[in-house]
């Protein structure tokens, strides 16, 4: 599904690398967790993956089903099934929730060659997919994260990756800002995403997400390369020893 | 926030000894005998005009080099004939259509009876400035060239000036009561180079409520006045909806007095034009009155746009506010010169005024001026002004959902309109308005 291949980046008006050298592959059907410190690259790797200006590829390749990523402009990511949820969503006022979802969901199904969802379809989706994520209807008609809580907002972004359906899912720390009931709430929504055709990549500071999003496979990041791949229990030994001890081995 | 306090002497002197000439000494001075007056004009119409020529000759018409025109180049306006401007399909002919209306056009400024609705409107009057000037005890003679008087201290407004001197076409409105259905003045165009002046007179009686709609571009040059007289208790809602034609220029002056607990919202939408400069002078002169101003403008190339507001706190507890918003591309410029004076004694008075440029391209330019003057220590007053690009985070998180640049910016540039499009009062009205944006913002990149 998506291959990085010794991904090397830095930002366009620095000579100092950020990425040095990354490789992650994921499978179909596969969750994956990325955890690091502070400053490892971790949401570099999210912003470059979504196609964010400022950055720049000195080396390396990234894959999104044998289609090269870095050919793609967003919205191509995005239509060819790449979906970010952000750290910090953007709350823009006078943009409404449902109008941005609808415009976002029928430019993906253009781009696609498929048959745009008429206003009447896409409420009902909305308010099926919004019911199972607890979310009200009032939040709906909001405009765009706007004066959203946090959990608002994180719960938001999940909802538009259930409405937009995506292949290759990517949360860049979505347990960011969450106590525990909202933390359980948005893992319920993304535990329900999981299926063969679909992988997750979740990027995470601390290990607690992943009690509730079981991943299949745990890469450990530090200064902008994977220093362990393993299972679950890598995260365990993580929260254990902390990430000192990786760091230093990878040094 | 900001608040200062000075000396009630400083404002007096500075405010009264730039008066206008009173109509009472050139009535006496017998200077109507003179060729200036329009032939068979009631007295009280020839005086207005005669004080209105006067301050012209004596003012000039404004320069680049004067401060008040400094980000607008006016000679457009003077100049002895109007640029030729191409006639454009009348596409907001029928913007308030599905409004229940009373219609009236003009077309290249003059009354198109014809094709308007029959003038019969229950609690209003109107009537029309060439028939109304005739007549000796009509009830605009006290407001007609009154406002525009007043409104030349402290700065000299020589176009409002020549439109009292020469206007003969403009409607003179009085609501008596709650008007059950607005009225729509809609300006057509047909002739390439048509020099129009437009007049009109708005009085509102105590506790009266009236809605004027207007739209259309008017002529290849267009010096519009409306005074706005509203008795306390009263009520206007105006709006203006410019047109989309875009070698037209035209100046335009709201003037609006507000007696005590009365409510003025005016809101102003102009896409394209060589050159607009709307001029808004209110005067909140009873306690507990308001005045909302508010506009948008949208611009690609040959645009220039600019929004002047003069609002004077001239009693206690008033509040009024100022939303202006432009989005600009392609070397288009967009102006705001916003004033709020507070007098002293206007206790409690509540200003805001927001003034914001959203530029989509490094060609385009925004000025603006904001200012407040404040001669009472018991008041509220706040303004702010931004001008920039649109925001990449939120670029990126519309595209990374799947939805196109262009799109993107479109998006963008509505939701930054529609906080100005929120203080409308119709909400039929701002549908209508955020969908005409919509349309010329996908047709503009």
């Amino acid at each position: 599904m998506l291959e990085i291949k010794d991904l090397h980046v830095g930002l366009e008006e620095e000579d100092r690398a950020i990425l040095k050298g990354v490789d992650i592959s994921i499978d179909s059907g596969e969750v994956h967790a990325i955890m690091g410190p502070n400053g490892s690259g971790k949401s570099t790797l999210s912003y470059v993956l979504a196609g964010r200006d400022g950055y720049e590829v000195q080396r390396g390749t990234v894959l999104l089903e044998g289609q090269d990523l870095f050919d793609l402009d967003p919205e191509e990511r995005a239509a060819s099934g790449l979906f970010l949820a952000f750290q910090y969503p953007v709350e823009i006022a006078g943009v409404g929730n449902m109008t941005f979802l609808r415009t976002a969901l029928n430019s993906q199904r253009k781009a696609r060659g498929q048959k745009e969802v008429s206003a009447s379809a896409f409420l009902k989706i909305m308010r099926e997919k919004a019911k199972t994520l607890g979310i009200e209807a009032e939040m709906l008609r909001r405009p765009l994260n706007y004066g959203f809580s946090g959990g608002e907002k994180k719960r938001n972004e999940i909802l538009q990756m259930a409405v937009l359906e995506p292949r290759m899912c990517i949360l860049d720390e979505t347990d960011s800002g969450l106590d525990i009931d909202a933390l359980r709430q948005v893992a319920t929504g993304v535990n329900a995403l999981r299926n063969s055709e679909r992988s997750i990549l979740v990027i995470t500071h601390y290990q607690r997400l992943l009690n509730y999003i079981v991943p299949d496979v745990v890469h450990i990041m530090a200064d902008g390369r994977i220093v362990g791949t393993g299972g679950p229990e890598l995260a365990l030994e993580v929260e254990e020893k902390g990430y000192g001890e990786f760091s230093r081995e990878a040094a | 926030m900001s608040a200062e306090s000075a000396e009630q002497f400083t404002f007096e002197e500075s405010y009264q000894g730039m008066g206008a000439i009173s109509r009472e000494a050139i009535s006496r001075s017998g200077e109507l005998d003179s060729a200036n007056a329009v032939a068979g004009e009631a007295k009280w119409a020839e005086t207005a005009r005669m004080v209105a020529h006067r301050t012209v000759s004596e003012a000039g018409f404004p320069r680049r080099r004067d401060e008040y025109w400094k980000f607008t180049n006016p000679n457009r306006l003077v100049a002895e004939v109007p640029a030729p401007a191409k006639v454009a399909a009348p596409e907001t002919q029928s913007l308030f259509e599905d409004i229940d209306c009373l219609k009236i056009f003009f077309v290249d400024g003059l009354l198109d009876l014809k094709r308007s609705d029959d003038l019969a409107l229950s609690n209003a009057v109107i009537d029309f400035l060439d028939s109304a000037v005739r007549r000796d005890n009509h009830w605009g003679s006290e407001l007609f060239g009154r406002l525009e008087a007043q409104s030349q201290s402290p700065i000299s407004r020589p176009f409002a000036a020549d439109n009292t001197a020469r206007a003969q076409s403009g409607l003179f409105i009085r609501a008596t009561g709650q008007v059950p259905r607005p009225i729509a003045i809609y300006y057509l165009r047909s002739a390439p180079d048509a020099d129009a002046i437009i007049r009109h007179v708005v009085q509102v009686e105590p506790g009266a409520e009236i809605t004027v709609l207007e739209s259309g571009p008017g002529a290849a040059r267009m010096n519009k006045v409306i005074e706005v007289e509203i008795g306390d208790g009263g009520t206007v809602h105006h709006i203006q909806v410019q047109g989309r034609e875009h070698e037209r220029s035209c100046i335009t002056h709201l003037m609006a007095e507000l007696g005590q607990g009365s409510h003025f919202r005016s809101f102003a939408l102009t896409a394209n034009g060589a050159l607009t400069r709307n001029e808004s002078v209110v005067g909140l002169s009873g306690d507990g009155g308001s005045a909302h101003l508010s506009g948008v403008a949208v611009g690609d190339g040959n645009f220039h746009h600019d929004d002047t507001i003069f609002v004077t706190h001239g009693a206690e507890a008033c509040e009024s506010r100022q939303v202006f918003k432009k989005v600009l591309r392609n070397n288009a410029v967009g102006v705001f010169q916003g004033k709020i004076l507070v007098k002293p004694g206007a206790q409690k008075t509540d200003g805001y005024q927001i003034s914001q440029g959203l530029l989509l391209d490094e060609k385009s330019q925004f000025f603006a001026k904001p200012e407040l003057e404040i001669y009472a220590d018991d008041v509220v007053c706040s303004h702010g002004s931004t001008c920039g690009s649109i925001d990449e985070d939120a670029m990126l998180y519309l595209r990374s959902r799947g939805i196109d640049k262009t799109t993107a910016e479109d998006m963008l540039a509505l939701a930054f309109l529609s906080e100005a499009l929120d203080e409308i009062h119709d909400r039929r009205i701002a549908t209508k308005l955020n969908k005409l944006l919509a349309g010329w913002l996908e047709r503009h990149h």
